[in-house]
């Protein structure tokens, strides 16, 4: 039955009845339209959630230390608390199984210079870990490692826009030497970091060499950690708290002193986040719904017009010896046919339409709206299935009309 | 070629029934051309659909060609429409999106036929209805006459035993209407039974017989001197 001849008809159908082809095509074209724009913005609006917080790991915590505000076991307030490296060791050795990486910082201010560019920036001290902790990016040479540390060795990272700063359109700049307060550094790596342009205006060092150079000592400003990522909610929750706890007791801090050691946990800012990112999902999905359904009411009605308009053809059509079977599958198979067609330049208007658009959209905190190849194509082969199933009702009926009463139909 | 036997029919009209064919019983042989006559409400409309296949009587034998037509089925009724009869109608009934070939091969696609097949036979309908010329034209730009001329040659084209046609002139000027008829009889000369629903007595008697319906059941079965008009 759908042999070459099946399709003429089909497409003379459609060809000849272009009005009608037209109108029940675009209710399908600004369905996927509406829903592909919609679908879109809503996606940008969680990409800006998302990347609001891409700065550093989600599973990050980030430990300082502060005067004491509460005298405890005849200790006075007033105490400052610092860290060192041996609280860094017991941190690491302590926590292990719970830990995924983990690094001291120290931060330091320098003035840093190349021929004739000098800036001021901030250099920070750490540990190779501090890659993972800070997703930093690194695009050129390497990170520090763990030999830098070892061997105290004067190597620096740099941000690009240290680099664009200090080397102007000079690329490749590893191996070459900066001044730092005077003392001569080598660069061996370039980094980019999605926290922004403040993020990119960083020096990394090890942390054992600022040690040596700036202070010669062992003291941390921060201690930055991630947890292991096999911890669940509450199970990074009680993490941090255990870990709050038995840094309060190793410093002789009281329980309730607020300022002597912070811990700060990205899993509680997380609960929010996650909070907002499932309503925003909900919504997504509600909107999705919203226009597939609308879609599908408008395919429904289209399909009883069109059945109502081409009566008295399908009364002609039997008399001259169509059988009901033949009636269905034209009606159903031509519905499908500019169903899918109008889907796909439903789509095209949309995804075009969201990128003419997209980037004026950023003031309103929406970020690269667009959406997934496979969610078009399910909202489209949805529109079809229920384009058959809204169809098929009033074709089965269409077949069952008697000739007489259909062809009398004027 | 037709056998009606005791053929009843009623539709429910509210919480009544509308007894529209009270018993009818007559035959047409090969190579009649009978006019059904009557007036509205007389019944022949109904006679007319059940013979076509298009409507089932309550009670009754009806045969077509010695094939007993009787619950048939939706497909199958599709079927014998398309293999024995051939219709006309009143008001044309071409498919207007459909140029006067397409129209014409219709019925042959639902034969099965191939398509080289379908335009060949359907050519040589056209031309034997003389619009060979015109088969790429859409019914809207032909006259009545003419409509009525591609509705024939969709009818003969199936190649069918029997021609059924309702009121085939009503919507013609009684020139054309003339022509048509004379049409119709130079296919009946060729052997074609035709059997033509009309309440015009002009049209009824270019046909060979006269079946006066009333109320249901039949007054008069006459065979008469058909009259011919010469073009």
């Amino acid at each position: 039955m759908l042999d070459q001849d099946f399709w003429r008809e089909i497409f003379q159908s459609i060809n000849k009845n272009r009005t009608r082809s037209l109108l029940s095509g675009f209710t399908v074209i600004f369905a996927i339209m509406l829903f592909t724009i919609l679908f879109g913005l809503a996606n940008g609006l969680n990409n800006t959630f998302s990347e609001a917080f891409v700065d550093d790991a989600a599973n990050s915590i980030f430990i300082r230390s502060g005067r004491t505000i509460k005298p405890h076991r005849g200790l006075q307030s007033g105490r400052r608390i610092q860290f060192r490296n041996k609280d860094y060791d017991y941190i690491k050795s302590d926590f292990n199984s719970k830990l995924e990486f983990i690094s001291s910082r120290i931060y330091q201010n320098v003035f840093a210079s190349f021929r004739n560019e000098k800036n001021n920036y901030q250099l920070r001290a750490v540990h190779p870990d501090h890659k993972f902790i800070e997703k930093t990016i690194v695009t050129q040479g390497r990170f520090l490692n763990q030999l830098d540390i070892k061997n105290r060795t004067k190597v620096i990272v740099i941000g690009d826009l240290v680099r664009q700063d200090l080397f102007k359109n000079e690329k490749f700049v590893k191996g070459k030497y900066i001044n730092l307060n005077g003392i001569p550094f080598k660069v061996v790596g370039i980094f980019k970091d999605n926290g922004g342009d403040d993020e990119e205006r960083k020096i990394y060092m090890p942390i054992s060499t600022v040690q040596q150079i700036y202070g010669n000592n062992d003291f941390v400003d921060q201690i930055n950690l991630t947890y292991n990522k096999e911890l669940d909610y509450d199970g990074a929750l009680d993490f941090g708290l255990d870990l709050e706890k038995a840094l309060k007791e190793r410093f002789v801090v009281s329980p309730n002193d607020q300022r002597a050691v912070r811990v700060f946990n990205m899993a509680m800012q997380n609960k929010g986040i996650n909070q907002m990112t499932s309503v925003l999902g909900i919504l997504i999905l509600i909107i999705g719904l919203g226009t597939l359904i609308a879609g599908v009411v408008g395919i429904s009605n289209i399909m009883i017009f069109i059945v109502k308009e081409r009566t008295k053809e399908i009364g002609i059509r039997k008399a001259l010896g169509a059988s009901p079977q033949s009636i269905i599958s034209i009606i159903l198979v031509e519905s499908i046919i500019v169903t899918t067609l109008a889907g796909y330049v439903g789509l095209l208007f949309g995804v075009t339409l969201l990128e003419l658009v997209a980037p004026s959209l950023e003031i309103y905190f929406i970020t690269d709206p667009s959406v997934s190849k496979t969610m078009v194509f399910t909202a489209t082969i949805t529109l079809i299935i229920s384009g058959i199933i809204a169809g098929y009702l009033p074709a089965k009926r269409a077949s069952q009309i008697k000739p007489i009463v259909a062809i009398r139909n004027e | 070629m037709l056998k009606i036997k005791n053929l009843h029919k009623s539709y429910p009209i509210g919480d009544t029934k509308l007894h529209v064919l009270k018993g009818i019983n007559m035959s047409v042989e090969n190579g009649e051309m009978v006019a059904i006559m009557g007036s509205s409400g007389s019944g022949k409309s109904t006679l007319l659909n059940i013979i076509g296949i298009l409507d089932e009587a309550d009670e009754g034998e009806y045969s077509l060609d010695n094939v007993k037509i009787k619950n048939l089925g939706e497909k199958k009724a599709a079927i014998y429409r398309n293999k024995f009869l051939g219709f006309i109608f009143q008001s044309f009934n071409l498919i207007k999106y459909k140029n006067a070939l397409d129209n014409v091969s219709l019925p042959l696609y639902y034969q099965g036929l191939k398509r080289e097949k379908r335009m060949e036979r359907a050519k040589f309908y056209l031309k034997k209805v003389g619009l060979l010329d015109w088969s790429s034209h859409l019914p809207k730009e032909l006259s009545g006459g003419q409509q009525q001329r591609v509705a024939i040659a969709r009818a003969l084209a199936s190649e069918p035993k029997l021609i059924l046609a309702d009121e085939p002139t009503g919507a013609l000027d009684s020139n054309t209407s003339r022509d048509i008829m004379t049409f119709l009889q130079k296919l009946n000369d060729e052997g074609k039974t035709i059997l033509i629903v009309t309440h015009e007595q002009e049209i009824a008697n270019m046909c060979k017989r006269i079946v006066r319906l009333r109320d249901g059941i039949i007054l008069e079965d006459n065979l008469i001197n058909q009259l011919r008009i010469k073009v």
